[in-house]
């Protein structure tokens, strides 16, 4: 499954190499993070790698997972049938360590943007803030919201088919038809993303997940076509661009 | 000002990049440089890339036999996604999901006192014209994947 990734950098100073940097690092954290790839940690880990092996990043990692699951009541867990695949922290935890490098080389203005998750910076190339469309999980050649973001993560949880029945393979096959898409507007796009993937988990409740957090707003569309934000969220969606 | 796109592919097994310097603010489309397997496709949409529309690879018409097929597992990044394709009359008449990405495990109790100030507005077309696009494209292309091999066992 392939993961599309934009950078875009608005500064003067940007030149290759802080594209290469970027696209390197995303390239190790594949390599080293894809349950998919026998030869990465994660892989290595589920042959049964003794924990003493373990690099220190990737006991950071796991930390990072433990505490996610805690603060999201269990609804975000990296062990599915016991196999260890932490993929669910680590996009969002990969692109905000990308725009971190970004950040050192002095670079102000920019996104990242890897598979619909984006970490926005500054501002765009008419000095205003980034737009971002958040699409329509019924026809994804739509656009049903706007936001205006300048230093923020958005993320969005959700499946984009229409019609069909979902089953949760965990509880008992119950269907859930409630929730199409939950997007998250946080701080950065680590907690965006990990609050949107354990928000999304537990249905029409996530947004009032979300609603209880400080400094984030989010935007779920549910299969009635019907949208429900948060009480903070349309400072994001007032100025239009 | 300057500004230079860039977009890439990352797969499983390789990475595919390509860089684009631009002068101008003019619409520049980037494609990686190769695509793998057909049913992957499409870079995400922005602004600056013409929404590239993954045509699903589901037929309409009625060659197939009938039967239930499972497709592949495919990774939805969060997961995998696997699905059950029934083909009754020839006709693909219902898809399950055998595998769907979720991170639930036991049963929370959410803290769901706070909630005074959710609304509520009906979904409403807006102008594409942003800078990017934010949305969940990975389960949808995984399921095309999945689908796209359980018709390909209910043709053979």
């Amino acid at each position: 499954m392939g993961m599309p990734i934009n950078v875009v950098i608005e500064d003067e100073a940007a030149d290759e190499a802080a594209f290469r940097e970027v696209r390197d690092y995303f390239h190790y954290v594949d390599d080293q993070y894809s349950p998919y790839k026998p030869g990465s940690e994660v892989s290595k880990i589920n042959a049964g790698l003794p924990k003493s092996k373990w690099t220190t990043e990737m006991k950071t990692v796991l930390k990072l997972c433990q505490q996610t699951k805690d603060q999201t009541g269990g609804y975000f867990d990296v062990f599915r049938c016991g196999r260890l695949d932490p993929s669910g922290l680590v996009k969002g935890w990969a692109i905000n360590n990308a725009a971190r490098l970004l950040k050192k080389r002095g670079l102000k203005n920019f996104y990242i943007e890897a598979g619909g998750d984006i970490q926005a910076s500054g501002r765009n190339d008419q000095g205003r803030p980034w737009s971002v469309g958040i699409r329509n999980p019924f026809n994804r050649d739509e656009i049903v919201k706007v936001l205006n973001v300048t230093t923020e993560g958005v993320a969005t949880s959700g499946t984009y088919i229409r019609g069909q029945h979902i089953y949760d393979p965990v509880n008992g096959h119950a269907e859930i038809k409630d929730v199409a898409s939950l997007t998250v507007i946080g701080p950065n796009i680590y907690d965006a993303d990990r609050f949107a993937t354990a928000a999304f988990a537990m249905g029409q409740a996530g947004i009032r997940f979300i609603e209880s957090l400080k400094g984030y707003e989010a935007y779920m569309i549910t299969s009635d076509k019907l949208a429900t934000l948060t009480g903070g969220f349309e400072r994001y969606a007032e100025t239009a661009a | 000002m300057k500004k230079a796109l860039l977009t890439g592919f990352v797969i499983v097994s390789f990475i595919v990049y390509s860089l684009h310097q631009r002068s101008d603010g003019s619409a520049v489309v980037i494609k990686p440089s190769s695509t793998p397997a057909a049913s992957q496709t499409a870079a995400a949409p922005s602004s600056n890339t013409s929404s590239s529309s993954t045509t699903s690879t589901v037929p309409a018409a009625t060659a197939y036999k009938d039967g239930r097929y499972t497709g592949s597992a495919a990774d939805a990044y969060y997961g995998f996604i696997q699905v059950l394709a029934v083909i009754s009359g020839g006709k693909l008449t219902d898809v399950q999901f055998l595998q769907y990405p979720n991170d639930r495990s036991n049963s929370v109790a959410i803290n769901s006192q706070a909630m005074p100030y959710l609304k509520q507005e009906a979904l409403q077309a807006q102008g594409a014209n942003v800078n990017i696009v934010s949305g969940a494209t990975d389960s949808s292309q995984a399921f095309i994947q999945s689908l796209s091999s359980a018709l390909d066992k209910a043709k053979s």
